[in-house]
């Protein structure tokens, strides 16, 4: 199975076979950074490039399509709650530059006491089931295939059933996870004893594995009232799960630290966040560094989320990011869209381009504040630890409170997560090992009393992580709650091919409106819903509302869904214009040579468009040998059509960018009316060119033919060499 | 614990409480920050090495090839016999080798309720908990 750039993904052929697929490989995969001159430019922060990729929007235009890939492996989080939908969605990701694939867990999942089988629908992510993630797995290899680049696939090994999902992802080729057993006891209330018993198990067997692990302390700048308070207890909790695993056997270039700058504006972030990633990356220099975008601070606004992203884009190039996480910068509104995923990769891929080699021009101080800031920061963790000790240990510091407290720590505001080293969910469920205790298996943690054997196996015959074709599938439990049953009732519209909007799911139909309401926010924000309602829109809500003013206006973001498809063969779409070839035109013009006179009209001073049709550099006329007499900008008609006449010109071009009470129109209108007074309209080819000029537009307005944005000289070229064939 | 115990609202006493900090160096207060975290995780380690759960004993009979289901099955009743203790896959291969079953098959019956008597007695008093 090979996928094709032009084919949608098969989520049917995905499921084939499914009981037979082996993961091609185990562990993760870091890019190779090499540096590289690309596109005439030096990166010294860069790795490999694409097969199959989709470049940052003005690099389709003005940089010659190049996409340069970032050094660090950028993070993309999906959580749909249907793994159908989401492998669709990391196709996409993986084409605009994402390689690590951070599939959400759904609510519930890590009080389970067991693993989940089948593919049942999650909330707010999936259950991850063996026959989810092998299928997840198996699509990520075909998109590997298709991007070029190996794509590590990502989930959690947490909550009470962390033993055997860390033997699961073993077996399935997950190539990293989420471990850190503070994280079930603050956040899930997994009894703490348990906790940490079960997760030494989990480390080991994930260590065999080759995974990344990556710890859970930026819960705590989620969680915490005022999240730059929290610096010193995080570097606490970094502590405790790097030098827990540690022990376990894990070493440290396969710990990540899950980093997130605690602040945000308008607080002078970068006094708190960069002093902070400074500490941590000095205490911690030999883990890895998974640089996370803040989510605490995110409101509905997508564009103040973005501008937080890239100051946080800025922390990570300033000291270091080996994976650079993102988060979509619809997160405080909804869970994330499609796009919304493309759009914090290609964030991340911008900054973290624009600010290539920045460490080899900016140095940071070692002194002043900077310094003065990361030393107490150390200073204050150095003391939590120590009151740790006092009290009598981890477990009596958690039970008393001493965790996710919202003081500046040692300042205290008794308000932590406290809990009870005998409740939780599964208290008690722990036993001490017998003298005897015995588990014939490979890469099993702690007291084991196996007689002289080879492999830990051997008394067994064998096991999955030795021989997987040992590993039992399990398909489906459920017969209603399934992939199969969700596919089924979307079979029609998959088949008919008909074309739904969707952010989510599969034909979801979902769509959102922008708009400026003349209004203040309230009255705006029902007005709005009405609007929508009058369009046709089922379910609107208000996702977003910004006030420009309190009377003034109101911007607003709304969503709803359409009820309806569209089929594509009941369109009618004009043909794509087929350009002749280069060479074809270049003789054309050699046999019989074509001047032009062009020129931007009106009061007008916008001159870059023209000039790239124009100029040789560009790939404009003059490269085909067209000679074009550019009479600059602001010229009034008069004057483009004498000029016409003087050098006998095949083609008159004009740009007209302003489009100011219907100017454009004007202008274009009295070029068409001027030459045919002149007597000279049949002799001589008008075009009209302009960001909102539209081909339809200006051949209503007289001329021969419109172009709008995204036009190239080739266009224009091709089109007066075979219009003057015509003639 | 009792509610005494609960942290309290304290200023910070950042100043006062920093002073032995002041005359180390940055390595040493490096050094003091590992060596701290190290005193506070050897004992979770040893817990850990120590002890066991219905978890890691699936995990164990989950590697020795047993789907979840047959998993789950058999380490609720190894804990209804209370022999979590032995380890649940130790329980399956003693069951093999006594009953001259394969693993599997050892597996699946303890999972249908079969050989519990046995299991109990070949493990002694453990058994009768």
């Amino acid at each position: 199975m090979q996928l094709q750039p032009d084919e949608k993904l098969d989520v049917e052929a995905i499921l084939k076979d499914l009981e037979n697929y082996r993961p091609r490989r185990i562990g993760w995969r870091w890019r190779q950074s090499n540096g590289s001159e690309i596109g005439g430019f030096s990166y010294s922060e860069t790795s490999e490039t694409l097969k199959n990729g989709i470049p940052l929007p003005a690099a389709i235009r003005s940089f010659g399509g190049i996409d340069p890939q970032p050094d660090c492996v950028i993070t993309t989080e999906i959580a749909s709650g249907r793994f159908e939908d989401d492998i669709r969605r990391m196709r996409m990701a993986a084409w605009h530059g994402a390689d690590h694939m951070m599939v959400i867990r759904t609510a519930g999942q890590s009080h389970f006491d067991g693993l989940i089988e089948g593919t049942p629908e999650g909330v707010g992510g999936i259950p991850i089931t063996r026959k989810q993630i092998r299928a997840t797995r198996k699509a990520l290899d075909l998109v590997e295939d298709e991007v070029g680049r190996p794509l590590n696939f990502h989930s959690y090994v947490s909550g009470v059933a962390g033993s055997e999902i860390a033997v699961l992802f073993a077996e399935e080729g997950v190539a990293g996870a989420h471990q850190d057993p503070q994280y079930n006891v603050l956040y899930r209330n997994v009894n703490m004893v348990r906790s940490f018993v079960d997760a030494a198990v989990a480390k080991k067997i994930m260590n065999w594995a080759e995974m990344l692990q990556i710890d859970g302390a930026h819960n705590a700048n989620a969680t915490a009232r005022e999240a730059w308070k929290v610096m010193p207890e995080l570097l606490v909790q970094h502590a405790i799960n790097t030098a827990y695993s540690e022990k376990i056997g894990m070493p440290r270039e396969r710990i990540a630290l899950s980093t997130v700058p605690p602040t945000a504006p308008p607080a002078p972030a970068l006094r708190m966040d960069l002093p902070y990633a400074v500490a941590l990356r000095e205490l911690f220099s030999d883990c890895k560094m998974r640089a996370q975008m803040n989510t605490r601070y995110i409101e509905s606004d997508t564009r103040e989320a973005i501008v937080t992203h890239v100051l946080n884009l800025m922390v990570s190039r300033l000291t270091s990011a080996d994976i650079q996480s993102t988060i979509t910068p619809d997160e405080g509104r909804n869970v994330p869209w499609h796009h919304m995923n493309v759009s914090a990769v290609d964030t991340a891929k911008q900054a973290l381009l624009g600010m290539d080699g920045l460490r080899e021009m900016v140095q940071l101080r070692d002194d002043g504040e900077l310094y003065e800031r990361k030393r107490e920061i150390i200073e204050r963790a150095v003391l939590f630890l120590e009151e740790i000790e006092e009290v009598g240990g981890y477990f009596e510091a958690v039970a008393q409170g001493h965790f996710v407290d919202s003081g500046h720590y040692p300042e205290r505001n008794g308000d932590g997560i406290a809990r009870d080293i005998e409740g939780g969910v599964a208290a008690g469920s722990i036993v001490p090992r017998d003298e005897d205790y015995m588990a014939p298996v490979c890469e099993h943690f702690g007291y084991n009393s196996l007689p002289e054997v080879d492999r830990d196996c051997d008394l067994v015959g064998g096991c999955t992580l030795c021989d997987p074709d040992r590993i039992i599938y399990i398909d489906e439990l459920d017969p209603e709650d399934n992939v199969h049953e969700r596919l089924r009732s979307r079979t029609e519209a998959r088949a008919e091919g008909t074309v739904k909007p969707e952010v989510e799911w599969h034909g979801d139909g979902v769509v959102t409106l922008n708009m400026l309401l003349p209004t203040s926010e309230r009255i705006a924000q029902h007005a709005g819903l009405e609007i929508a309602k009058q369009m046709g829109l089922e379910d609107s809500s208000v996702i977003h509302s910004g006030s420009m003013h309190p009377q003034e206006g109101t911007y607003l973001e709304i969503k709803g869904t359409v009820t309806f498809s569209i089929d594509p063969d009941d369109l009618v779409i004009p043909e794509e214009e087929e350009l002749l070839p280069e060479e074809e035109i270049r003789e054309a013009v050699q046999e019989e040579p074509m001047k032009v006179v062009a020129a931007t009209v009106g009061e007008d001073e916008h001159s870059v468009g023209m000039r790239e049709i124009i100029d040789i550099k560009h790939g404009g006329l003059e490269r085909y040998g067209i000679e074009a007499e550019y009479l600059g900008t602001s010229v009034p008609i008069e004057k483009v059509v004498d000029a016409a006449i003087e050098i006998d010109a095949d083609a008159i071009l004009i740009s007209t960018i302003i489009t100011h009470a219907g100017v454009h129109r004007t202008n274009m209108e009295r070029l068409d009316q001027l030459c045919r007074e002149k007597g000279m309209r049949d002799e001589v080819i008008l075009v009209g060119g302009g960001t909102q000029i539209t081909d339809d537009l200006a051949r209503d307005c007289g001329m021969d033919a419109g172009f709008g944005r995204g036009t190239t000289g080739h266009d224009v070229a091709s089109f007066l060499v075979e219009t003057r064939r015509e003639k | 614990m009792s509610e005494r115990d609960r942290v309290q609202s304290r200023p910070d006493d950042f100043v006062e409480r920093r002073k032995h900090l002041n005359d180390l160096s940055d390595e040493q207060l490096q050094e003091r920050f590992w060596k701290l975290t190290d005193r506070i995780v050897q004992p979770l380690v040893d817990l850990a090495r120590e002890h066991t759960s219905p978890s890691i004993e699936r995990s164990v009979l989950l590697r020795m090839g047993f789907s979840s289901i047959e998993a789950k099955e058999i380490v609720e009743r190894v804990q209804d016999h209370g022999l979590l203790g032995k380890g649940a896959g130790h329980v399956v291969y003693r069951v093999a080798s006594e009953h001259n079953l394969s693993i599997r098959e050892a597996g699946l019956a303890l999972a249908e309720g079969m050989y519990w008597d046995e299991a109990s007695q070949l493990f002694g008093a453990g058994g009768d908990e």
